[in-house]
């Protein structure tokens, strides 16, 4: 009875529909997670500026995606923005800007901390043995930030990977909906199909995010020393 | 710091307000001209934009070869079929129950065929046409214990699913009935075999499903006079389209259409307890 589920996994094209929507998740999560980290590392760095007209902006974009879910986000940029402005974005390409935008809103606020968080004489030492800024920020904060930055990094993609399941709701097709639509169709006939599902999904996501995590963990020993 | 963004985020929302209130105009100007070659619209881009649900079977489904299937996807190619020429013009929207709405207001389909129950606050915001399927609540319940009125309730415990018509229903006609609510339709299910309550009161199309496979249960109480209809909806003020829709299910009536659907989709699932005039609308409300 409960081996009845498993084969559901291989009747006709369901797992090609899984591995399919696992791509689009993947599509989406990955594609946002370069934006952000480009854009964040930049914009990080501009944070670190003490000008309050420099902060103020950057401070108000950050939070206003921290506090704002994104699931809002997404349905106001999938459908109240074209009820109200002649500009019709497809599901994925919202999905890419509003993640993009809230990657990018996180790694900032990472990068910012890592770099604050480095002892002062740090930048002093650096201008005092007459490095530029641009110098100082290569060879002197940078490496030293990014090792501090890894793990929130790596957690921030991970959530990023995870939350792409909330994509169903403005129509996306992930991996979660290909699931829901195959445990619908088989529920009658096999009860323990979401079992097998879910814990299929499970896997995949598994499989994605453990090695994140494996490798944060060996990039942080390697930098340890 | 804190002024700052107090002012900002004043300013911001003055920006958003007068970009909203501004754009109000605009969007009357777009639906009207909308209106007047909505089907041309369609025409021209070759498919008719379809929004169904993909995990509700048998009303709308996607089945194990990733084709769309159910009662509301053969009325989805029937309309393709007549308005296109072409029964697989239909580009299908897979959608949630709390999308429908959002979906035809921000013009991202040109019709919801999902399951879409007729009610006041929707008429809002959307156009329905004719209904071509009517839902009542229904109570299922144990063969050896059956009920078949509402009286036999009392002093007994009622299954219902939070945030259904039949909650809503009870809570307001009959507060004396003890009711014992679940988050989902599974789990309510699961209680009512468990013998966590006496019956269960749903929708009764979902009811005849679910008793065709339970052989123990049966919807002794098919209908409790609250009926509802299920019609397809279409962008408030697309009179063109929605017009086209009315003479097309009228038509389809004449034919039986939905009659055939029923057998097609609906009686597997439902069994041959339930006759086809329980659950289906000819194309137009019978006086």
């Amino acid at each position: 009875m409960l081996n009845s589920g498993i084969s559901v996994l291989f009747e006709g094209v369901n797992m090609q529909r899984l591995l399919l929507g696992l791509l689009v998740t993947l599509r989406v999560a990955l594609i946002a997670v370069v934006i952000s980290i480009v854009m964040g590392i930049l914009i990080g760095i501009i944070r670190t500026s003490k000008n309050k007209l420099v902060q103020i902006p950057f401070r108000l974009y950050l939070e206003l995606f921290r506090i704002i879910p994104i699931l809002v986000w997404l349905f106001v940029i999938y459908y109240v923005i074209p009820a109200n402005f002649d500009l019709n974005l497809s599901a994925e390409v919202v999905a890419l800007i509003v993640f993009s935008l809230w990657g990018t809103a996180e790694m900032s606020d990472i990068v910012r901390g890592s770099i604050i968080s480095l002892p002062k004489h740090q930048a002093e030492s650096s201008k005092a043995l007459g490095l530029s800024v641009a110098q100082m920020y290569r060879y002197v904060l940078i490496p030293q930030a990014t090792k501090r930055s890894i793990p929130p990094m790596i957690n921030l993609i991970t959530r990023m990977i995870k939350t792409t399941a909330l994509l169903t709701m403005i129509g996306v097709v992930e991996v979660i909906k290909v699931g829901q639509q195959i445990i619908e169709v088989n529920n009658l006939d096999h009860p323990t199909i979401s079992f097998w599902i879910y814990g299929f999904v499970f896997l995949l996501y598994f499989v994605i995010c453990f090695p994140l995590s494996r490798f944060s963990r060996r990039l942080e020993r390697k930098w340890a020393t | 710091m804190k002024k700052y963004l107090v002012l900002l985020l004043a300013a911001l929302t003055a920006v958003i307000l007068a970009a909203c209130g501004g754009s109000d105009s605009e969007e009357k100007a777009e639906t009207s001209s909308e209106a007047t070659s909505a089907i041309d619209a369609i025409k021209e881009r070759g498919t008719l934009r379809v929004a169904v649900f993909s995990d509700k079977p048998p009303f709308g489904y996607v089945d194990a070869n990733g084709e769309n299937q159910g009662y509301d996807v053969v009325l989805a190619k029937r309309l393709a079929k007549d308005l296109l020429g072409d029964e697989s013009k239909v580009e299908y929207v897979l959608t949630e129950a709390q999308a429908r709405v959002d979906l035809l207001k921000s013009d991202k389909v040109d019709v919801v065929l999902a399951n879409f129950t007729v009610t006041p606050e929707r008429q809002e915001q959307v156009d329905f046409a004719n209904p071509y399927m009517k839902v009542d609540i229904g109570i299922v319940s144990p063969n050896s214990a059956s009920i078949e009125s509402v009286e036999q309730l009392k002093g007994k415990k009622l299954i219902v699913t939070k945030g259904t018509t039949a909650e809503a229903f009870f809570m307001k006609n009959h507060p004396d009935i003890e009711l014992v609510k679940y988050d989902q339709n599974t789990e309510a299910f699961e209680a009512l075999k468990d013998g966590r309550g006496d019956a269960m009161a749903q929708d009764n199309a979902l009811l005849f499903g679910w008793a065709n496979e339970n052989p123990d249960f049966s919807v002794a109480l098919s209908t409790l006079g609250e009926l509802d209809y299920i019609a397809p909806a279409v962008k408030k003020g697309n009179t063109e389209l929605l017009e086209w829709l009315n003479t097309e299910l009228e038509a389809l009536g004449q034919e039986q259409f939905f009659h055939k659907a029923y057998d097609e989709t609906l009686k597997p699932a439902f069994g041959e307890n339930i006759s086809a005039d329980d659950v289906v609308v000819e194309g137009k409300v019978e006086e």
